[in-house]
């Protein structure tokens, strides 16, 4: 970069190279993710006066994008470990359909979470969260109202901290994948509350009077979620 | 990181990368600038802006354009549910409340929006109708096109999310304020789905539908997409999953100009 000289025949420079080969799929690491400048923005948000898991075990989610990243890993590894057990120990009032459904959501889940574990590690080496241990004693697996009960309150706070974490982004790529999984959050959300109350997919408790789903910051997540994580969770410079 | 040589490379397996950019001069002339400034620490941004403008939408629309785009969308569906209620085929209970739920947020939806272009001096569009031609007489075809309107408006509002990254009206984010109408788009089209019996989420299956339902899951990138940010969520995540699970987990974007062709919402606008 600090080579670029100002002159007049900058052009006639540039145009020499042009024809140096590329290999195709060099082309798509530049042209899809913007990988590399991804990269680079987030080695950028590196803080080494922050250690991920502090002497007295809290989870440092850290700042920046990987922040936010790292806020989504750990709230979708929580929803993975609730479905798995939900797939694992199905309710025996839980219809066919309705377990089928919710083996799906464990796979969406899943999905999620090995994602974002894949996407950190390779966009920001060595600033990933660990793998945090559930609590989920105040659930009873057995019972389809216990499990119902859990999804909404895991479904609805997904959603509205993605909505309210997509503006500490700056990385594009990274809102818009954000953007894909929030919806499909919100589609959990409402399949799982028509299962507690048909209608209520939508309804005036989740829903403003300017038709707008919720939208939590991510200490606020982070405090609702707490009872059901063993590690305490440090959100306070995420997006920051 | 050596952009020169990036968009050097480029430029051979894409021989127009360099008109994609606003001028190869423009460019340079702006890359010159930002090292000379000494904003190093900006260039990944810089870069990142350069090539989603370069490969992304040719011109990014202002902010009153994509909330008019998006209020568009909003206009389309008040009258659409306002037909579908008026037309009397909703069975009352339910379905009816579904509804009724579904059109009161519209409603909302198009004040918040036409409030937020005037806070912002611009004009907000009216009189944007469904076209009365194709409005089905049927109550199972009436729920098929606002599954089409739905899982439409859930793509569209996703699409310009980028759009709308660091725009703000006074202190609120206009980003934060789309992303809360996008979830509520998303739980309309689960519901609706449910009552076509169809799953909340969209399966694979579903880009291969007859119009009007499958253009809508179809575009540059279709909702039977199962690689995300170049990993391929099928084979590359540790775990194999299944190409319909990887295709439902993520949702997927469509572009302004795919949204309002006449095959997707752009057809249903009466002319």
């Amino acid at each position: 970069m600090s080579n670029i000289k100002q002159n007049a025949s900058e052009e006639a420079e540039f145009a020499k190279p042009l024809y140096t080969p590329i290999k195709r799929r060099s082309f798509f690491m530049y042209a899809g993710a913007t990988a590399g400048a991804t990269a680079l923005l987030l080695s950028g948000c590196d803080d080494d006066d922050n250690e991920i898991v502090t002497p007295n075990g809290t989870v440092n989610l850290g700042s920046g994008d990987v922040g936010v990243l790292n806020y989504a890993y750990a709230l979708e590894q929580l929803e993975a470990a609730f479905y798995a057990q939900v797939k694992a120990t199905p309710a025996a009032d839980f219809s066919t359909l309705e377990k089928d459904y919710f083996n799906q959501v464990a796979a969406h889940e899943a999905i999620h979470r090995d994602f974002f574990k894949a996407a950190i590690n390779r966009d920001a080496p060595g600033q990933i969260i660990p793998g945090l241990t559930p609590i989920f004693t105040s659930i009873d697996f057995t019972k389809r109202a216990s499990v119902l009960a859990t999804a909404k309150t895991f479904e609805d706070l997904g959603v509205a901290a993605y909505n309210g974490a997509g503006k500490y982004l700056k990385t594009p790529a990274y809102l818009v994948i954000a953007g894909q999984i929030v919806s499909v959050e919100a589609r959990h959300a409402a399949y799982v509350r028509d299962l507690i109350s048909p209608g209520s997919f939508a309804d005036d408790s989740i829903i403003d009077a300017n038709g707008l789903d919720k939208a939590m910051e991510p200490v606020d997540v982070v405090t609702a979620a707490q009872s059901f994580i063993k590690e305490k969770l440090d959100a306070s410079r995420v997006g920051k | 990181m050596n952009i020169l040589r990036i968009i050097e490379q480029l430029s051979e397996v894409d021989a127009d990368v360099l008109g994609r950019f606003d001028s190869r001069r423009a460019v340079f002339k702006s890359l010159g600038n930002t090292a000379k400034m000494g904003a190093l620490a900006a260039a990944p941004v810089f870069v990142s802006s350069l090539f989603s403008k370069a490969y992304g939408q040719t011109t990014t629309p202002s902010v009153v354009e994509v909330l008019n785009y998006a209020l568009t969308l909003e206009l389309l569906e008040e009258d659409y549910y306002k037909k579908m209620t008026a037309a009397g085929r909703v069975p009352a209970g339910v379905a009816a409340g579904a509804i009724a739920t579904i059109l009161k947020h519209e409603t909302a939806h198009v004040k918040l929006l036409s409030d937020t272009i005037r806070a912002l001096n611009g004009t907000p569009v009216t009189n944007v109708k469904f076209k009365t031609s194709a409005f089905p007489a049927d109550y199972p075809t009436q729920l098929v096109v606002a599954q089409a309107l739905e899982d439409t408006g859930v793509r569209a509002y996703k699409g310009q999310a980028g759009n709308l990254l660091g725009k703000m009206a006074g202190t609120t984010s206009l980003l934060q304020v789309a992303l809360q109408i996008h979830s509520v788009e998303a739980r309309h089209a689960a519901h609706i789905r449910t009552m076509r019996m169809q799953a909340p989420w969209i399966p694979a299956s579903d880009s291969n539908l007859p119009a009007p339902l499958g253009p809508v899951y179809t575009g540059t990138i279709r909702e039977d997409n199962v690689i995300q940010s170049n990993v391929n969520i099928t084979s590359q995540l540790g775990t194999p999953y299944s190409a319909n699970d990887a295709a439902a987990s993520f949702d997927e974007i469509l572009t302004m100009a795919e949204v309002l062709d006449a095959s997707r919402a752009g057809g249903f606008v009466q002319g």
